[in-house]
């Protein structure tokens, strides 16, 4: 299973963004190696728009079967669903803390988009 | 000539200035075209009471994907610069409302997958207010791609020896599509610290635009101030003052004209034409 993360900083000691789209890195949590891989995202924190979306085909690249994020807008969660990825929103703390508390309970993926689209 | 009235604050008398200008135009006798390119928000019809007789819509043309041809070879999404196409295995997605139509998408697929689609963007109305000419853009509540529906809205008048549009408020990309081309430039400023700040961004821009320019001071209370000052640093002439008085707020929010509550804006505007015209012979 594979997993990405929205973070502040490369390492998984760094805080979780909130933001999805414009998070400066995307990590990436592989559970059958238990490594973590950092991706850069810098393309997308200076996009003038349509970050969101662009992340979110980056994700869908990686592999990625769930993303745990802050938020997520319309059109990320409209290109992730498309593909069946999972979203999980409303982390805070670190990533591995995100990690721990996803891998630890019984989370529910969103439904539906739970921020609103910037520009 | 072709004058565009701008003012990057907004709320300092754009619309006032641009009617009341037209407006005594046309009873001097000259053919005016008024635009109001505030497309987002247009509402000089609202001081002019104009009878339409023509309107229709502005299409710009979106990628739309045929998804059995598609290869999803992600070549689309590479050349958007806009961010505007998520390319996934196995699906290409499109989001209209960030295209800005350069049709980068439809030539560089290999496929021939992707073919332009007319999308409606807003409207043009077009009549007439007495002997003015009039006509207005209307962007569709949720639509962002402003500069189109200018850009149609201008090409709109034809020989009349004055056309006149009436600008956004700011300084981005709507504004500079309602500049571009003119003969001159209004930029109309209240006597504030905001509307002082916001008029030097606004020379700025018609700088850039190497377009000439000259300033309407509106709300004048009499006495020198920063607007005045800075015009004099800057080397850009005053125009026209435009007092501050109870019965041209009290007119204007009825829906009438500052020329007909107030002789002294009648005259500061027919000051301002003639200032103008003498520009217009000399161009």
């Amino acid at each position: 299973m594979k997993l990405v993360i929205s973070s502040e900083g490369p390492n998984p000691t760094d805080q979780v963004d909130p933001r999805f789209g414009r998070a400066p890195y995307l990590i990436l949590f592989d559970s059958s190696s238990e490594t973590f891989v950092a991706r850069d995202n810098s393309a997308q924190v200076e996009a003038a728009q349509g970050a969101g979306v662009q992340a979110a085909q980056d994700v869908v690249a990686l592999g990625a079967d769930a993303l745990l994020t802050g938020h997520c807008g319309p059109k990320a969660f409209e290109v992730l669903s498309a593909a069946g990825v999972k979203i999980y929103s409303g982390f805070a703390g670190t990533v591995m803390g995100a990690l721990r508390a996803w891998q630890g309970g019984e989370l529910q993926p969103i439904s539906s988009p739970d921020g609103v689209g910037r520009h | 000539m072709r004058i565009a009235i701008a003012s990057g604050k907004g709320g300092t008398g754009k619309t006032t200035v641009a009617v009341n200008l037209a407006v005594t135009i046309a009873r001097q006798g000259r053919s005016v075209h008024l635009c109001d390119c505030d497309v987002e928000e247009p509402n000089a019809h609202l001081f002019l009471d104009p009878v339409f007789s023509g309107s229709w819509p502005v299409t710009v043309p979106v990628p739309a994907v045929a998804q059995d041809t598609c290869t999803h070879c992600g070549m689309c999404a590479e050349i958007c610069e806009f961010n505007s196409i998520a390319c996934l295995p196995s699906r290409t997605m499109i989001f209209p409302d960030l295209c800005h139509s350069c049709g980068g998408c439809w030539l560089v697929c290999p496929q021939k997958a992707i073919t332009p689609e007319d999308e409606t963007i807003g409207s043009i109305s077009t009549g007439k207010a007495g002997e003015l000419i009039f006509t207005q853009g209307r962007l569709i509540v949720g639509k962002t791609l402003v500069p189109p529906l200018i850009e149609a809205v201008k090409d709109v008048p034809g020989d009349e020896s004055w056309i006149i549009f009436d600008a956004p408020p700011g300084t981005t990309c709507p504004v500079v599509a309602t500049m571009q081309g003119v003969d001159f430039v209004l930029l109309v400023a209240e006597p504030t610290p905001f509307g002082r700040h916001d008029l030097a961004l606004a020379l700025e821009l018609t700088r850039q635009l190497a377009i000439p320019c000259g300033v309407v001071i509106n709300r004048y209370e009499g006495n020198p101030g920063q607007v005045e000052k800075f015009c004099l640093r800057e080397g850009v002439e005053i125009l026209a003052r435009i007092p501050f008085r109870r019965q041209i707020a009290a007119a204007c929010a009825e829906g009438g004209l500052a020329v007909d509550a107030d002789p002294e804006v009648a005259a500061a505007v027919s000051g301002l034409i003639d200032n103008l015209r003498t520009r217009a012979v000399m161009a």
